[in-house]
């Protein structure tokens, strides 16, 4: 699999363009591409089954302020060297489908981006707190949380 | 009546067909940090874990927006404390890849020596803790631990020579190194891979010979390579699982490629291969070490030497996903840039946290004293899992 066959491959089924992280450098373990939300979990298939990228990095977001949250996630390649990370924005929701019918490592990752960002993962099987008390209020990765905010005391 | 009563108890008890919750942590010995995991339990065999992580969490995602570039390199260092160069290395590597900003030779070289003398200092920590956990059939309990200690102290001198801190070093800055060897360096550091070359054999002439530490290893916690990818577990894990996957050999970053080293590889996927893997790992380092001391090159250790202001490094737009091999696997830091002085968004990606997720898919079926001896294979720090 090489960045062209890839490249071809997304853009011939979801019309997706592959560009490189830095645009003007293509390394062909870092490459980039942004689908819908709505075939976020058709993409990642996709790429798993299709492009072989079976090895599951790590899944985040970032939040754009007004322009709404995006989800981003890392796959690999690892015999053909092939590094591919999707994004997807959310718009003005926090909800995206879930990666867990495909990758086990998308079950804790998922977590924490709720844990922290507060996008519901639909579909995932155990959505609650990872790292934070599960009654802890508001999602500090947010740009309107601030750093100093107060918190109730330990118990 | 009574009689009856009784013995209705202990067919219940014995009976096997109840379940049992059982808390292990958050403060147990054999988890080297802060972590429960509730282990439903039929008799001694573990049927579900639930992992509880996040008593160290720190929030330093957001503790990074807040940090300058010049800033931040060491307070990374507290992600992985027991390898605090090589997340160190992690983000201050991104930082680069977005700034295109280029680093000097002897600072690449500097880098290597560094991350794999860490190499060795975490691998003796995990062997002796390990070994710990599962108990006084080793060797009379705690001696593969003292031994470890012992080791790893040398080490831990070499990096208080070099950076003046034992544990969390700030060693690494955007363009480079802070700090150059001092003088004799070398020599010492040559003579710790030598002495603790001679002691690798102790070790496993210590453990490969002993039946109970055979038993306890092999077989237990099988990973199998679907698993491995699909939970994206990384490091000598993977490599136990029979997949050749090394980040130095994969995407060689700070010239890799100009060393010679093998990727050891076991296929077997249980703590035993995790083991081989990291006893082999040992020697891989060390022969990397003596490389860099014979061809350290001349020449300054930073292409920004004089960044002493914490403003003064600003990235353009843009973002990068960089990783190194870490002595727990892939320890990746997605970095967003917005154009200022100070990150946009960071991501860790813990080595120790996808680690540590593989655990609900192996643990099941195994007997509780095994659980200490996969948690102890799987090598996880808490500062890297909860961040």
């Amino acid at each position: 699999m090489t960045v062209e066959e890839a490249t071809q491959l997304l853009q011939a089924e979801f019309g997706l363009t592959v560009t490189g992280e830095d645009p003007k450098r293509v390394d062909p373990l870092h490459l980039v591409a942004t689908g819908p939300n709505e075939q976020w979990v058709e993409v990642a298939r996709f790429v798993k089954e299709r492009l072989g990228c079976r090895y599951f990095v790590h899944l985040t977001a970032v939040d754009w302020k007004a322009d709404g949250f995006e989800v981003v996630c890392r796959l690999e390649n690892l015999e053909a060297g092939l590094g591919l990370t999707l994004k997807t924005r959310l718009g003005t929701g926090t909800s995206c489908p879930s990666l867990t019918g495909l990758f086990r490592g998308a079950d804790w990752m998922e977590r924490e981006c709720y844990d922290l960002f507060g996008i519901r993962f639909e579909g995932h099987p155990d959505l609650r707190r990872i790292l934070l008390d599960q009654d802890w209020q508001g999602f500090p990765l947010r740009k309107d949380y601030a750093v100093d905010t107060a918190h109730e005391p330990y118990r | 009546m009574a009689d009856a009563q009784a013995r209705k108890v202990i067919e219940m008890g014995y009976g096997g067909n109840e379940r049992l919750i059982m808390n292990m942590g958050p403060q147990h010995p054999a988890s080297h940090g802060i972590f429960r995991m509730i282990l439903t339990l039929e008799g001694e065999t573990v049927v579900a874990v639930d992992s509880v992580i996040g008593y160290l969490h720190r929030c330093h995602e957001k503790l990074a927006e807040t940090l300058t570039y010049v800033q931040y390199p060491s307070i990374a260092s507290k992600t992985d404390y027991v390898a605090a160069m090589t997340s160190e290395l992690a983000y201050v590597m991104a930082a680069e890849r977005i700034g295109g900003i280029e680093v000097p030779t002897r600072a690449q070289y500097l880098r290597v020596l560094v991350a794999e003398l860490q190499r060795i200092a975490s691998h003796c920590l995990w062997l002796g803790t390990w070994c710990l956990d599962m108990g006084g059939a080793l060797g009379g309990g705690a001696t593969v631990f003292l031994y470890c200690f012992r080791e790893r102290e040398m080490v831990l001198d070499l990096f208080e020579a070099l950076t003046g801190a034992r544990l969390l070093y700030g060693f690494h800055q955007v363009g480079g190194t802070r700090y150059d060897v001092p003088a004799e360096w070398a020599e010492r550091c040559r003579q710790t891979v030598n002495h603790i070359e001679k002691r690798l054999d102790e070790y496993e002439s210590l453990l490969e010979g002993n039946t109970i530490f055979l038993v306890r290893t092999q077989g237990v916690g099988v990973i199998s390579k679907e698993v491995a990818l699909e939970v994206g577990i990384s490091g000598p894990l993977i490599r136990g699982s029979g997949i050749p996957y090394d980040i130095r050999r994969h995407e060689p970053y700070s010239s890799y490629k100009d060393f010679t080293f093998d990727v050891p590889v076991w296929e077997s996927g249980d703590c035993y291969g995790r083991y081989k893997v990291r006893m082999r790992e040992f020697r891989e380092s060390i022969r990397i070490v003596r490389q860099v001391l014979d061809g350290l090159p001349e020449g300054p250790v930073s292409s920004r030497p004089g960044v002493k202001s914490v403003g003064q490094v600003k990235l353009p737009k843009g973002e990068a996903y960089a990783r190194v091999e870490g002595p727990r696997g892939e320890v990746g830091c997605y970095l967003v840039s917005d154009g200022t002085t100070k990150p946009y968004r960071m991501k860790w990606r813990g080595a120790s946290f996808s680690n540590l997720a593989v655990l609900p898919w192996i643990v099941p079926g195994h007997k509780i004293a095994d659980v200490v001896a996969i948690l102890g294979s799987i090598d996880p720090v808490f500062g890297e899992v909860d961040r």
